[in-house]
């Protein structure tokens, strides 16, 4: 699973962080969101599923493929 | 359905047939007419969109925004005072484009998920401070005033830098301004001044000494950008955050409380798994029948909603609580599944103006859901939930109290 982030479309709600901080992190200075791992492990794929569902913008891209 | 539905206009908002239940016309309206014609209590029309998708459609298009003065643009109603949809709202946070985008950006940071995670402690050391309040005036009680009302001003309280001691005046002037509980012009326009000159005072004494709060970190990164935040900005930042986040919050806690109590097995279903608690909240915003009028648009350049065209110049009112039941999305939409995940549901809307506080409200409704299993996990509701009235005033729903024995 690849994990992509689009930082202009971002709203800084931290919904992705508040379920998954190991892949997602919010700029100190803005609260914009911060990819911390693009190749989450196995076990959080779930969450990071559940995290490009529900971001307010639709910022997170998940390729499964990749 | 066909023409003659389409052409048909509907009273809007449209009457649940109890309060935590849905009005029996939204399904009707997504099946058959997704683009409704409608007449707000003003008198002035426009059209109501209830599809999930649409909603969603709507509420994320950048061009439309819910400043309601631009030249045709309908108003809601004729007096509704306070609310966090209206033009109170829209005239303290700026709306549109790059300076809507600055003050995200300054205020954002206050609302990270960080800042919440670090915030919860004291957040629940409230919470229980005001179950404690509760259980000292005993059984029954009211927990909307005990408990919903009261807790979300204190936070806001505690990120403004307000002192504790000050947090029960700083709770009645919201109340006061927002007429949350019934007050007289008199007593608003005297809650008004008081807050202004308390904000004043506050915003001075966080210029001189800056400390760990919201106010003091505007003050001191405008200043380092080479830029002036007057006086008068920063006390409309802290009026915007409690028209914003008091009453969305305290309704939403009684809410939530009422729905999980309607039907007991689901509170103690949560009694017997407090695990479920995130995914509990998350399905009592979405289930919420009661949302208010939801968030109206203003249509500036012709548009397809829905497979119809909405020419410009029309206002859209988007229902969430509507599109929040929407079978399209959502599996069983009308059953409440307090394991449901994901769970994408529009309540904090959608796109660049979805809620800034979204992280905050979550936090506030787990924990005051964690401290009541855990206090009082007998807890029920005291009267029948056909009993349960709604708040006055159609902006933001709510039940007007949630009488409780445990
Ligand atoms: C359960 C409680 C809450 C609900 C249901 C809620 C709902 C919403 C909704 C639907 C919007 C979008 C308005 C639009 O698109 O025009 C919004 C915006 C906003 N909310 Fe919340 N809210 C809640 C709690 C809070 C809290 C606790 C705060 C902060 C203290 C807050 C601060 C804001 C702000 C500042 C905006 C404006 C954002 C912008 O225009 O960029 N909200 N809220
Ligand atoms: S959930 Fe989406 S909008 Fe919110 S912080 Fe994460 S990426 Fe940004």
């Amino acid at each position: 699973m690849r994990v992509t982030v689009d930082e202009d479309r971002c709203c800084g709600a931290g919904q992705c962080v508040l379920l998954a901080p190991e892949v997602f992190d919010q700029r100190e200075d803005d609260g914009v969101v911060a990819l911390l791992d693009g190749k989450p492990p196995e076990s959080l794929h779930a969450t990071v599923r559940e995290a490009a569902e529900v971001c307010p913008t639709g910022a997170i891209r998940v390729d499964e493929e990749a | 359905m066909g023409a003659d539905q389409t052409e048909r206009v509907l009273d809007y908002p449209i009457p649940g047939p109890e309060v935590l239940e849905p009005p029996r016309e939204w399904e009707e309206l997504r099946r058959g007419c997704p683009v409704a014609h409608v007449r707000l209590p003003s008198g002035d029309p426009a059209r109501l969109v209830t599809r999930y998708e649409d909603v969603k459609q709507v509420l994320s298009d950048p061009r439309f925004t819910r400043q309601l003065n631009a030249e045709g643009a309908a108003r809601i109603s004729e007096s509704e005072t306070g609310g966090v949809f209206n033009s109170d709202m829209a005239a303290r946070v700026p709306d549109t484009g790059e300076e809507h985008r600055q003050w995200r950006r300054l205020v954002g940071k206050w609302f990270t998920a960080k800042r919440m995670t670090a915030l919860r402690p004291r957040i629940e050391a409230m919470a229980d401070q005001l179950v404690d309040g509760m259980v000292e005036h005993g059984t029954p009680a009211d927990l909307k005033a005990h408990l919903g009302f009261p807790l979300p001003v204190w936070v806001i309280c505690d990120m403004l830098g307000v002192p504790d001691a000050d947090r029960d005046r700083f709770s009645h002037w919201s109340d006061a301004l927002l007429n949350l509980t019934r007050y007289t012009p008199e007593e608003m326009e005297r809650a008004q001044t008081e807050f202004d000159a308390y904000m004043t005072g506050h915003v001075e004494a966080k210029r001189a000494e800056p400390q760990d709060d919201l106010i003091s970190s505007l003050i001191t990164e405008v200043a380092e950008a080479g830029a002036d935040l007057p006086g008068p900005a920063l006390v409309a930042t802290s009026m915007g955050l409690l028209v914003a986040g008091h009453e969305t919050t305290a309704n939403m806690i009684g809410k939530m409380v009422a729905m999980l109590l309607d039907d007991r097995s689901r509170w103690e279903s949560l009694v017997a798994d407090p695990s479920l608690v995130r995914t509990a909240v998350e399905e009592s915003l979405r289930y919420d029948a009661n949302g208010g009028v939801g968030l109206p648009r203003y249509i500036t350049e012709e548009t397809e909603i829905g497979g119809t065209t909405v020419p410009a110049g029309t206002t859209v009112m988007c229902s969430m609580s509507a599109a929040n039941r929407d079978g399209s999305a959502f599996e069983d939409a009308d059953g409440m599944d307090l394991g449901r995940s994901p769970n994408p549901h529009l309540t904090f809307g959608s796109g660049a103006h979805a809620c800034l506080g979204q992280a905050l409200a979550r936090t506030e409704l787990q924990v005051v859901l964690e401290v009541l299993l855990r206090r009082l996990p007998t807890l029920e509701l005291a009267v029948p939930a056909a009993e349960l009235r709604p708040v006055d005033g159609l902006i933001v729903g709510g039940l007007s109290e949630v009488p409780v024995r445990w």
